[in-house]
């Protein structure tokens, strides 16, 4: 059996969620999931292609802490990016286009799976070098300081959550912007999702300390473990680091111990992880935990769940068909998009 | 019209851009209280306080990261680069982030300057004799600039604070304390024109940055000895300005480039493909490149001066090309 770390005990008061909202966040992870399901399907039917990363099973920690933030809140993922954006708000439809390169895409077919960007919902992007995206949620970070310090504006309080692996923790990029996060005091939560596995690189073989969150005390940070495939711990461990980033009192580093269900990629055979790990994993799945938490608090029946499974189904199959009679970019388009062109934001 | 050292009038072009925007700010290793190493941000951190004059920790692929974030979300930073060469450590962010409103589709753009002295200086060793015009230059989305006088570096730096596009600009180590006359007011220039620095008929002498003023050296001797050189000082180095260039060319049909980048897949040589792809008629011989050697800059300052173009180079080979063209 291979030996897991202890699961953290929430070292916070647990919160209460309402129906409505409890309800939202579980339709966020039931699409999450069917949608990541559905690119498995197309790429394996050849309607998309290159790599494309798949976020089954980490469910809880998009929902969990993008639905604890504002919409005018900053979104920045990696290349494991589509729930990340579902989350944040980019329509169903806009994605599935963008990973079937079409011009009704976010990235208007020019990104692709690991490029997903939306301004109108700030998604920083879909970075698909290993921590790049690290450096850039950092500057929004620091622009909504700025305009408060600099720029006298005090409604600019917003908060930035910058995704990444285990695997990006060890890189330099992640530590020397926890240094200047902590010595700006900037609102951004560093959220790792730590989910073992970095391709092939078991997280314990790759780094001389394999509690994460513990790094923040080099920097003066608050640093904590929460549950990855327990929404609520998420959520809980997210709306603290999201007040105390808004009240200026800067960013918090949290580790959220999770799993993916798939291969590193739909072109990873999967082969090196060991059988009963999985399985260990697989039986503490996010969305069902969920449920059964839902249920139990009275917060929602059975039948209201399949409801919601069926309604989203059908957004993700009109996702599809959209993306499908969606139209190629315009090869005269080639070179649009460079520069700026006049009228451009 | 008064007369400025190079430093200061980078220093008042961003001093005014700052002025007038105040979402134009300055980030990098000791530009604030220090005021730069070059001391082109002296003073500015006392007038515009230490969050729009950001003394950075030494961490230039994460700062320039945080610039790319920054401007994405609405600010216009201006990142120092101590050394250019320093850059090499941000090549991952800039390289992959200038084409970022590319592959965003055109959702975000960057508006960044990333500037800081270039080129080889008096026996500084290698490391921070890096020409990275060259390396960049392949990077899609950049425009890359490199000034040479006062006047241009003032009017070309407040034209890249303002182009919502990312640009790389050149200063030179050697190049700070030229003196110049240039206007009192607020002047731009054009980021993808060349300067017609001596019309001429016998050669076009195409070059830049530092490498401008060993071109105007060698130049006086060559018209002493009856030679009518054309000079362009390139300005921008991506995009070519193929137009001053072409027109140039139809009338000398000759071609010198000078450059302190080492030869091999230098601005020249991207240069030479773009003539003979746009140009090739017009040509009565093979383009001329006189390059730094491709070797690391050594630390001796005789092998360092092997190392880089000398002014009697150029006064030869111009001898050489022109009187072959009899
Ligand atoms: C700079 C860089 N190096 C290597 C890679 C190849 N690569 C892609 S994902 C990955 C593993 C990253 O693991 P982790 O950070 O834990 O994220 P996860 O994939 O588990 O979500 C590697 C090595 C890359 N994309 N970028
Ligand atoms: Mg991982």
């Amino acid at each position: 059996m291979v030996q897991e770390r202890i699961l953290p005990k929430l070292s916070i008061p647990p919160v209460q969620i309402s129906r409505e909202d409890g309800l939202k966040v579980y339709e966020d992870m039931v699409l999450g999931r069917t949608f990541e399901d559905k690119c498995a399907e197309m790429y394996y039917r050849g309607r998309m292609f290159g790599f494309v990363h798949l976020y089954n099973g980490q469910e809880a920690v998009s929902s969990g802490v993008i639905r604890a933030m504002r919409s005018d809140d900053y979104v920045c993922s990696t290349y494991r990016d589509h729930v990340h954006a579902l989350s944040a708000g980019v329509p169903p439809r806009q994605v599935m286009a963008e990973l079937f390169g079409k011009a009704t895409g976010c990235s208007k077919g020019r990104g692709g799976s690991m490029h997903l960007f939306s301004s109108e919902h700030n998604l920083l992007g879909g970075f698909a070098f290993v921590a790049e995206g690290i450096p850039v949620a950092l500057g929004a970070a620091f622009q909504s300081k700025y305009r408060r310090v600099a720029l006298g504006d005090d409604t600019a309080d917003q908060v930035t959550a910058c995704f990444f692996g285990d695997g990006a923790s060890n890189n330099g990029q992640f530590f020397e912007c926890l240094n200047m996060a902590a010595l700006w005091k900037l609102p951004i939560l560093f959220v790792v999702e730590n989910n073992k596995w970095a391709i092939g690189m078991a997280h314990d073989r790759a780094t001389s300390h394999p509690e994460i969150y513990r790094k923040a005390s080099a920097f003066g940070m608050v640093g904590v473990e929460v549950d990855g495939m327990d929404v609520m711990a998420v959520r809980a461990v997210a709306q603290e680091a999201v007040a105390r980033a808004r009240a200026g009192e800067g960013p918090t580093l949290i580790e959220a111990l999770t799993y993916r269900f798939r291969g590193h990629s739909l072109a990873d055979p999967d082969e090196l992880r060991p059988k009963d790990e999985k399985e260990n994993w697989f039986s503490r799945d996010p969305i069902k935990g969920f449920e059964a938490y839902l249920i139990e608090q009275n917060l929602a029946k059975t039948e209201e769940l399949k409801d919601i499974q069926r309604k989203i189904q059908a957004t993700v199959d009109e996702a599809v068909e959209f993306a499908e009679q969606s139209p190629d970019p315009d090869p005269s388009e080639l070179y649009r998009y460079i520069f700026t062109e006049e009228g451009d934001r | 019209m008064a007369e400025v050292l190079l430093f200061n009038a980078l220093r008042a072009a961003i001093d005014e851009e700052m002025a007038h925007d105040p979402t134009v700010m300055v980030m990098g290793e000791d530009v604030g209280h220090y005021g730069g190493s070059y001391k082109v941000t002296k003073g500015l951190c006392k007038k515009y306080g230490d969050f729009r004059v950001l003394d950075t920790p030494i961490a230039e692929n994460s700062f320039t990261g945080m610039a790319v974030g920054a401007a994405m979300t609405g600010l216009k930073p201006i990142i120092e680069g101590m050394n250019m060469g320093f850059l090499l450590l941000a090549f991952n962010q800039i390289a992959n982030n200038a084409m970022l409103r590319y592959t965003s589709g055109g959702n975000f753009s960057v508006p960044i300057v990333v500037r800081g002295p270039g080129g080889v200086g008096k026996q500084l060793g290698a490391e921070h004799s890096q020409r990275l015009e060259a390396y960049f230059q392949a990077v899609p989305g950049l425009k890359i600039v490199a000034c040479s006088t006062p006047y241009n570096a003032k009017g070309l730096l407040k034209s890249a604070i303002r182009d919502p596009n990312p640009v790389l600009f050149f200063e030179h180590v050697l190049l700070y304390n030229l003196k110049e006359e240039i206007p009192d007011g607020e002047y731009y220039l054009p980021l993808d024109k060349a300067e017609v620095v001596r019309p001429g008929k016998d050669v076009t002498i195409l070059t830049y940055s530092r490498m401008r003023h060993h071109v105007l050296q060698a130049v006086k001797p060559l018209v002493e000895q009856g030679f009518d050189p054309e000079v362009i000082d390139l300005l921008s180095l991506k995009p070519f300005d193929l137009e001053t260039i072409g027109a140039s060319i139809k009338k000398t049909h000759r071609v010198l480039i000078v450059e302190e980048c080492m030869k091999t897949a230098g601005i020249g040589a991207e240069l030479i493909a773009s003539i003979s792809e746009n140009f090739f008629d017009e040509l009565d011989g093979p383009v001329v490149r006189l390059s730094s050697q491709d070797i690391p800059t050594p630390y001796n300052g005789a092998l360092e001066n092997l190392t880089i173009v000398q002014p009697a180079q150029i006064v030869a080979m111009v001898q050489q090309m022109v009187a072959q063209k009899v």
